[in-house]
C-alpha cells in the first residue's frame, strides 16, 4: 500500500527541558522519530528514560522548548494550546494507562465526550458511540457508569472513545499497565485488530517487552534518545 | 452544544448531592428572605392602606404633638387639644362639619371574666350621622346608637365571633347583653358588620357624653378632631387655615407648632416611607446574607476545580479546549445559584402566604397580607443566577487554564 510509506508524525531534534529551581533537567536530549502512516510503534524504556515527556509531545499535550514536531505536515511545536486541543479531538486517540474515563457520565456518554468537543450531531454521536461499543463487545454495557465496569471493560469504553473522532494516530499510554494478562491480552487483541483490519497507525509506550513485541517496530529510549531500534521480522 | 454542557454540570453537581445542597442553602436563605419579608411587608402596606380607605379621603384629622408611646392617639399630648377647638375649626369656609373624637381604655367584664379594651366616642346629634356615614357603621345584629340611648353600647364584629371574644369569655357576645365596663352596667344596643381592620373590629362605640360621664375621659383632653370638607378640592387650603387658626390659639410660632395635621394623603406617605425604609433594612440584610452565599458558591467551585483537576486534564486530552472547560464550570456554578434562587422563591412564598394564613387565623383580621409581586420573583430569580455566574468566573477560569500534562499526572 502506497499510504503506509507516508510519514505522519515527524520529531525533529525534540528537547525538552524542565526547571527545576537553579537546575536544568532535560526529559528529552534531542529525540528523532518518524512515524509513517498505518505503522504499530511501540516505545519502550526504563522510568525516568522520558518515555511519558515523549508521548505528551507526540499526543500534542505539550510542546517542546527546541526543536518541531510535524503532525501530517503540519508544525504544532509552536501552537496555542486551544489549538492544540482541536488537534487532540480530532487526530488523536488517546489510551490511558488509568483508563481516564469520567465517573459521572455512562460508557455512552464517556464515548461521545470528544465528538461534543467537536460539535457532532447528537444522532450522529449516539449512532457512532453505540457502533463502537458494539466492536469492543460492550453492547450490553452502554449506560454503565465506569464504577459498574471491570478494568479490563473500562479500557474497552477507553478504546472506543479513542476512536470516536477517527483519529490519525491511537496513542496508548502502557494500555495494560494495569490488567491482568489475561485481560490485558485481550485489550492487546482489540488494538492489534485495530492496526491490522482498519489500518489506524498506533504508537505505544511500555515498559512490558511482551506487550511491546505486538508491534511492527519497537524503540528503545534512554536519557531522552533514541538508543536502539528494532523491527519485527515478519513471522 | 451548550445543552449537552448542561448535562454534564448536572452529572457533576448530581454528584456531590450534600455539597451542592448546602451550597444552596446559602443562596436560598436569602433569597427566600427577600421574597417572604418584602412580599410581607408588601403586603402590610396594602392592608394598612385599605384601612385608611374606611376613614375616606376626605377627612383631615388633628392631634396634638407629645409622646405617644403605645397609647391612644393623644394621650402623651404635652398641651392637649381642648373641647372647644371643634367649634372653631367647623367655622372655617370649606369644612362641613368637624367635632371631637375620644378614645379610653376600660376593662370589660363577662361572665366573670375580665379583658382589657378601648372605647371610642360616638359624637351626638347631626354629627352622628356624618360619622355614621363616613365609617360606613352598619349593624348585623340589633341597631346602631341614638341620642336617647342610656348606657348603651355598640359593639365590634370581633366580640360576636367564637374565635376571639368568646374564646375568652366563654361565648361571643350578642345584642341584649349586659355587660359590665369599668363596673359599670351597660347594654349591648348591636353588632357592627366586619370591617376587616381591628381598629373597628376590636372597639366598643359609647356616646359622647356618656363617655365624658362613666369613662373618666377629660372634656379637654380631644384624643384627635376629625374635620371632614365639603369637597376634597378645598383639602389643602382647609389644612392651612386650621394651622392658622391652631397657631392663634395655642399661642405658637410657625415652624413651632405643638400639633399636627394630617391629611390621609399625609399619613399614607409617612406611613409608605416608615415601610420603605423597614423593606430597605431587610433587603440590605437578605443582600449580605446573598453575598455570603455567593462566597459559598465560589468556594465551593474552588474545591471541585481542585478535586477534578484530573478531570479537566483528560476533557482536555480529548480535545476540550479552554473555553470548553470555563463553560462547563460557569454553567455549574451559574446552576447553583439558579437552583438556590428558585428553591429560596418556593420557600419564600409558602413563608410569606403561611405567615398571612396564620396571622387571619390567630388575629381574624387581614392585617398581615402577602403581596409578592411577578417583578419580585423574577428579579430574585436573575439576580441568583447572576450571583451565581459572577461568583464561578474565577474558579472555572483557573480549571480552564489548567495544563494538560499537570492536571492527567494528577492521582486521583
Amino acid at each position: 500500500m502506497t499510504g503506509k510509506e507516508k510519514t505522519i508524525l515527524d520529531l525533529r531534534d525534540v528537547w525538552k527541558i524542565y526547571e527545576m529551581g537553579d537546575v536544568k533537567v532535560p526529559a528529552l536530549s534531542g529525540l528523532n522519530l518518524a512515524v509513517k502512516k498505518g505503522e504499530f510503534l511501540s516505545i519502550m524504556g526504563p522510568s525516568g528514560s522520558g518515555k511519558s515527556t515523549a508521548m505528551n509531545m507526540i499526543g500534542c499535550l505539550d510542546v517542546p522548548t527546541k526543536g518541531k514536531i510535524f503532525l501530517e505536515g503540519h508544525d504544532i511545536s509552536t501552537m496555542s494550546e486551544s489549538d492544540l486541543a482541536q488537534i487532540r479531538g480530532k487526530k488523536i486517540g488517546f489510551i490511558f494507562q488509568q483508563f481516564n474515563l469520567i465517573n459521572t457520565l455512562t460508557a455512552m456518554e464517556n464515548v461521545m465526550l470528544p465528538m461534543i468537543f467537536q460539535g457532532v450531531p447528537k444522532n450522529e454521536r449516539v449512532e457512532k458511540a453505540r457502533k463502537l461499543l458494539e466492536m469492543v463487545d460492550l453492547g450490553d454495557r452502554m449506560h454503565h457508569k465506569p464504577t459498574e465496569l471491570s478494568g479490563g471493560q473500562q479500557q474497552r469504553v477507553a478504546i472506543a472513545r479513542s476512536l470516536c473522532n477517527d483519529p490519525e494516530v491511537i496513542l496508548a499510554d502502557e494500555p495494560t499497565g494495569n490488567l491482568d494478562s489475561k485481560t490485558g491480552g485481550t485489550v492487546m487483541d482489540f488494538l492489534r485488530k485495530l492496526h491490522e483490519k482498519e489500518g489506524k497507525t498506533i504508537i505505544m509506550v511500555t515498559h512490558d517487552a511482551n506487550v511491546a513485541k505486538n508491534a511492527d517496530r519497537t524503540e528503545f529510549l534512554r536519557d531522552g534518545k533514541i538508543i536502539k531500534s528494532m523491527r519485527k521480522t515478519a513471522a | 452544544m451548550k445543552y449537552d454542557y448542561l448535562i454534564i454540570a448536572v452529572r457533576s453537581l448530581a454528584k456531590r448531592k450534600t455539597r451542592t445542597y448546602l451550597t444552596m442553602i446559602g443562596i436560598f436563605i436569602g433569597i427566600a428572605s427577600v421574597i417572604a419579608l418584602i412580599g410581607l411587608g408588601e403586603g402590610l402596606r396594602v392592608a394598612i392602606t385599605s384601612q385608611f380607605g374606611f376613614m375616606g379621603t376626605d377627612v383631615l384629622s388633628v392631634q396634638a404633638a407629645g409622646v405617644s408611646g403605645a397609647g391612644m392617639p393623644g394621650t402623651g399630648a404635652i398641651t392637649p387639644l381642648t373641647k372647644d377647638l371643634a367649634e372653631k375649626i367647623d367655622r372655617i369656609g370649606g369644612v362641613e362639619v368637624a367635632f371631637n373624637r375620644y378614645m379610653s381604655t376600660t376593662t370589660l367584664e363577662f361572665n366573670d371574666k375580665q379583658k382589657i379594651e378601648f372605647v371610642i366616642s360616638m359624637p351626638e346629634g347631626s354629627t352622628r350621622n356624618i360619622v355614621e356615614r363616613m365609617v360606613n357603621l352598619k349593624a348585623s345584629q340589633g341597631r346602631l346608637l341614638t341620642d336617647a340611648d342610656h348606657k348603651k353600647v355598640i359593639l365590634g364584629d370581633n366580640y360576636a365571633q367564637d374565635s376571639s371574644f368568646g374564646t375568652t369569655f366563654g361565648r361571643p357576645l350578642r345584642a341584649g347583653d349586659k355587660i359590665l365596663l369599668n363596673g359599670m352596667s351597660f347594654e349591648v344596643a348591636g353588632i357592627l358588620e366586619k370591617k376587616g381592620s381591628f381598629i373597628f373590629d376590636d372597639a366598643i362605640w359609647m356616646n359622647e357624653d356618656e363617655m365624658l360621664e362613666y369613662m373618666g375621659v377629660d372634656e379637654d383632653n380631644v384624643n384627635i378632631i376629625a374635620i371632614k370638607v365639603t369637597d376634597i378640592a378645598y383639602m389643602d387650603s382647609v389644612k392651612e387655615d386650621i394651622e392658622k387658626l391652631l397657631r392663634k390659639e395655642r399661642g405658637v410660632d410657625e415652624g413651632e407648632e405643638d400639633f399636627s395635621v394630617e391629611t390621609p394623603q399625609s399619613m399614607l406617605d409617612s406611613l409608605n416611607s416608615t415601610l420603605y425604609a423597614i423593606q430597605l433594612f431587610v433587603t440590605i440584610i437578605a443582600v449580605i446574607s446573598l453575598v455570603v452565599g455567593g462566597i459559598g458558591i465560589m468556594n465551593t467551585m474552588y474545591t471541585a476545580v481542585m478535586e477534578r483537576t484530573k478531570e479537566i486534564g483528560i476533557m482536555k486530552s480529548l480535545g476540550a479546549k479552554n473555553s470548553t472547560i470555563f463553560t462547563l464550570f460557569f454553567i455549574e456554578s451559574g446552576l447553583l445559584g439558579m437552583v438556590g434562587g428558585i428553591i429560596g422563591i418556593i420557600l419564600g412564598l409558602l413563608f410569606a402566604y403561611g405567615a398571612a394564613w396564620a396571622g387571619r387565623l390567630i388575629l381574624g383580621a387581614d392585617l398581615i397580607q402577602a403581596s409578592v409581586s411577578p417583578g419580585l420573583v423574577l428579579g430574585a430569580l436573575t439576580f441568583s443566577f447572576v450571583l451565581g455566574t459572577v461568583c464561578g468566573v474565577l474558579p472555572a477560569y483557573q480549571a480552564s487554564l489548567l495544563n494538560p500534562v499537570d492536571s492527567l499526572r494528577k492521582a486521583k
